[in-house]
């Protein structure tokens, strides 16, 4: 399926020594990303709380085979194979394609499902019948996918990449696409129940999926294989297939099983029939109201993320910027070189470098202290620099007046000049929580599940990224508005406190301005 | 011959090219008032703030109360605790409030309990007719109250000595008065003061002496009386010229 490995996390996987950690016994714990959206796996639209989907039932039935209680562990998608390595899970399953660059970094079962790329055109098309026909035409598919790939190779094609199929399918639909390549699942689930929708041409290319697993796990890989082939011979490997509609001749060659068909296609009845798009206004209402259990989850790790890594940017940033401004020569030299080197360098890489790279050196923190430690190690950065024109910004004569007065250097840093650089500071400080929690959403990168990653998970289910984006949007909203409205009154009490120039020009005799 | 406050020894400084104090000596008594007067630029102001080390120099040596101010083993912060600062621009701390900012330095230099430290504190705001603003923020202050918070908080800290930098001269003119009666007050309890201000009848009133300086040098150390009326050198007479007919 889909995306290929990105450069990135390849790069960093590749810096990975493998390391000895045991799994849980009993267990079979495997990686998947419920974002990935049907047929793969999904969130059921009619019960949030399960998950469901051709590879669920097809580990699960696996675990069964092998003795095992799954379990399931959420990760990215294009992070899955890095997962693996830092023993997130003991197998991944998740339309993981056999290729020769995933099978450098891990080994792979045999395949248990194989597919093809498929073109889908317009109904009132009649140009388009093979990937020769898409020269010159504008053609739609997932961004960095086998069919991105096969595409260029075409050449001369306008392509234009996604990050979701469904957005392609409706661009196609109402005109902005001439005709799009997906993995034939993907084409059968989304373009499939479009009535304007029709497939063309012939079966393109060969996709294997396989189950992953780490490099040099020999016995593992054994009990994987032994437990699909009984899972083949049995006939349920076929009948889960059939469920969802996705049996076909590559596969059937593949498993060298050839005979007439058995099981109905209830599971893609079922998604067709769930589709329905006349939907009352009560009916969105309710299913709105059902997000809320899963957004609320999600929010709050969101805020919880959001709030320990705005903690640790705010002291760490202070800490850098006293350095900076009064510390002495090398250590102010050091706190500069991080604060460049930090904005210099994409926080998405210093999250990956976090979770992912730093078990290399023996350092394995779980997702969310990762989450708030990058984000926050990031933001102090960004901190360090407010607060550095903050205390530039607190006049000379007021160092001085303390030191007349007797005091340290310290004594006065503490009692005077850092007390006003923070209330300064408050105002932009406070802003920058807000961009820090849109920010957050970045930490869907190592598992954990936020706003913006079930947002991704509940608009794939439903189909629905228009209603759902509203209600996410409003969620981020009403989460950021305490911290507009605490930049405000910090604002416009700093400006009376220090004296400054501000708006409302009342000076309430007797009022207690100290915030500390 | 009376006790000496603060010894000055060949002290010379500059500011890169600029030399700004010459090889000045001079002594000040125990209990006397000093004004420092003289053109703008004349150095008042280094010369004044190198007195408790808040301006280094680069030859000479300066005594408070025989401790060398400027050598590395002296516990500056110790030493400054007797000598009081008030300059020019006030200073006070915008995030306290009156009490606060005269309490700040008792409670954390001299490891005075809160409780005490606020007793004495409006005591010494009593004196200086500021107990109503106690509670009141420096921002909600006249100049000239502001200025009386100021020498307060040197005061709290019982210094031997004061050093005034200007510390009039920031201020509207109907406000100079009750600074300078703030001043005079600190003066008839005896305590040794130098005063850099160019309020001349105020300087004659309460001076023991006038420290005359033009371009970095000390160019006479008299009583006031016989400075106003008998200037000795040549500037100092352009200088009073200047000054009391315009
Ligand atoms: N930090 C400084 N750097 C460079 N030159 C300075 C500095 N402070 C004062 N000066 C110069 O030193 C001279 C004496 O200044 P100052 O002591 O403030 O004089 P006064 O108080 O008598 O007006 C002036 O020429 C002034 O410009
Ligand atoms: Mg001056």
């Amino acid at each position: 399926m889909r995306r290929l490995v990105t450069a990135l996390t390849l790069l960093l996987f590749l810096a990975l020594p493998s390391s000895a950690l045991t799994a849980s016994p009993g267990i079979l714990a495997w990686g998947g990303d419920t974002e990935g959206g049907a047929p793969y796996m999904f969130q059921d639209p009619r019960d949030l709380e399960r998950l469901i989907g051709y590879e669920v039932e097809i580990v699960e039935a696996l675990a069964e085979k092998m003795g095992l209680k799954p379990r399931f562990v959420q990760n990215g998608w294009d992070n899955l194979i890095p997962g693996l390595e830092r023993h997130l899970y003991d197998v991944s399953i998740d339309g993981l394609e056999i290729t020769p660059e995933h099978q450098d970094v891990v080994d792979f079962s045999m395949p248990y499902y194989v597919t093809h790329l498929q073109i889908g055109v317009r109904r009132d098309n009649f140009d388009i019948g093979s990937l020769e026909d898409c020269r010159g035409r504008i053609v739609g598919t997932l961004k960095q996918s086998y069919s991105q790939y096969v595409l260029e190779t075409v050449g001369d094609v306008d392509i234009r990449t996604y990050e979701d199929e469904v957005n392609a399918y409706s661009d196609l639909v109402n005109g902005r696409l001439e005709a799009t390549l997906f993995d034939a699942p993907i084409a059968l689930y989304y373009g499939g129940p479009m009535r304007e929708i029709k497939f063309v041409g012939p079966e393109i290319g060969r996709i294997e999926y396989g189950i992953a697993v780490r490099k040099g796990e020999e016995e593992l890989l054994r009990t994987v294989n032994r437990a699909l082939t009984e899972l083949r011979d049995s006939g349920e490997l076929r009948s889960i297939l059939e469920r969802w509609n996705l049996w076909n001749s590559l596969t059937a060659r593949a498993l060298q099983d050839y005979g007439p068909a058995r099981t109905e296609p209830v599971m893609y009845t079922r998604w067709v029939a769930d589709l329905q798009p006349e939907l009352t206004w009560q009916d969105r209402i309710n299913r709105y109201l059902s997000f809320l259990p899963t957004l609320g989850r999600a929010a709050l790790t969101t805020m919880k993320v959001s709030l320990a890594s705005m903690t640790l940017a705010i002291a760490l940033g202070l800490i850098l910027a006293l350095l900076r401004v009064f510390g002495p020569k090398p250590l102010s030299t050091l706190s500069m070189l991080y604060v460049e080197i930090i904005r210099g360098t994409p926080v998405l890489i210093q999250l990956f470098f976090i979770f992912y790279g730093l078990p290399n050196v023996g350092i394995r923190l779980d997702p969310f202290t990762a989450g708030a430690l990058g984000l926050g190690l990031n933001y102090a950065a960004y901190e360090a620099e407010i607060y550095r024109a903050g205390l530039l910004s607190v006049p000379k004569g007021q160092m001085e007046a303390a030191l007349g007065l007797g005091m340290t250097r310290n004594q006065a840093l503490h009692h005077v000049v850092v007390p006003q650089a923070v209330r300064l500071v408050l105002p932009p400080v406070t802003n920058d929580f807000i961009s820090l929690l849109k920010d957050s959403s970045l930490v869907s990168v190592i598992t954990l599940v936020d706003l913006t990653k079930a947002y991704g998970q509940l608009a794939t289910t439903y189909y629905d990224y228009f209603g759902t984006g509203l209600v996410v949007a409003a969620i981020y909203l009403l989460l950021g508005l305490p911290f507009v409205r605490l930049a405000r009154w910090t604002e416009a009490k700093m400006a009376l406190a220090l004296g400054l120039p501000g708006k409302g020009k009342k000076r309430p005799s007797g009022l207690d301005l100290r915030l500390f | 011959m009376a006790e000496v406050a603060i010894s000055i020894r060949n002290v010379s400084k500059s500011f890169g090219s600029l030399r700004v104090l010459k090889e000045i000596s001079f002594d000040i008594p125990k209990s006397q008032v000093f004004a420092f007067i003289g053109p703008s630029g004349a150095g008042k102001s280094t010369l004044v703030r190198a007195l408790n080390g808040l301006e280094g120099i680069d030859a000479g040596e300066i005594l408070v109360e025989g401790v060398s101010v400027h050598d590395r083993r002296t516990d500056i912060n110790r030493l400054r605790t007797n000598i009081g600062f008030v300059s020019q621009s006030f200073n006070l701390y915008p995030h306290l409030d009156v009490l606060g900012n005269v309490t700040l330095a008792p409670v954390h230099v001299k490891r005075q309990g809160q409780e005490e430290a606020r007793e004495r504190a409006l005591a010494i705001l009593g004196s200086l007719g500021l107990a109503d603003k106690a509670r009141s923020f420096p921002q909600q202050l006249s100049g000239g109250q502001q200025q009386r918070v100021a020498i307060a908080r040197a005061m709290a800290m019982d210094p031997h000595m004061i050093l005034f930098d200007e510390p009039t001269s920031a201020l509207d003119p109907e406000l100079i008065k009750e600074v300078l009666d703030a001043i005079r007050q600190l003066a008839s309890t005896g305590m040794t003061m130098v005063v850099v201000t160019h309020e001349m009848s105020f300087a004659r009133e309460i001076c023991e002496r006038i420290v005359f300086m033009n371009q970095g040098s000390v160019l006479e150390i008299t009583p006031p009386q016989e400075f106003f009326s008998n200037p000795k050198t040549e500037r100092a007479r352009e200088f009073l010229g200047k000054i009391l007919h315009h």
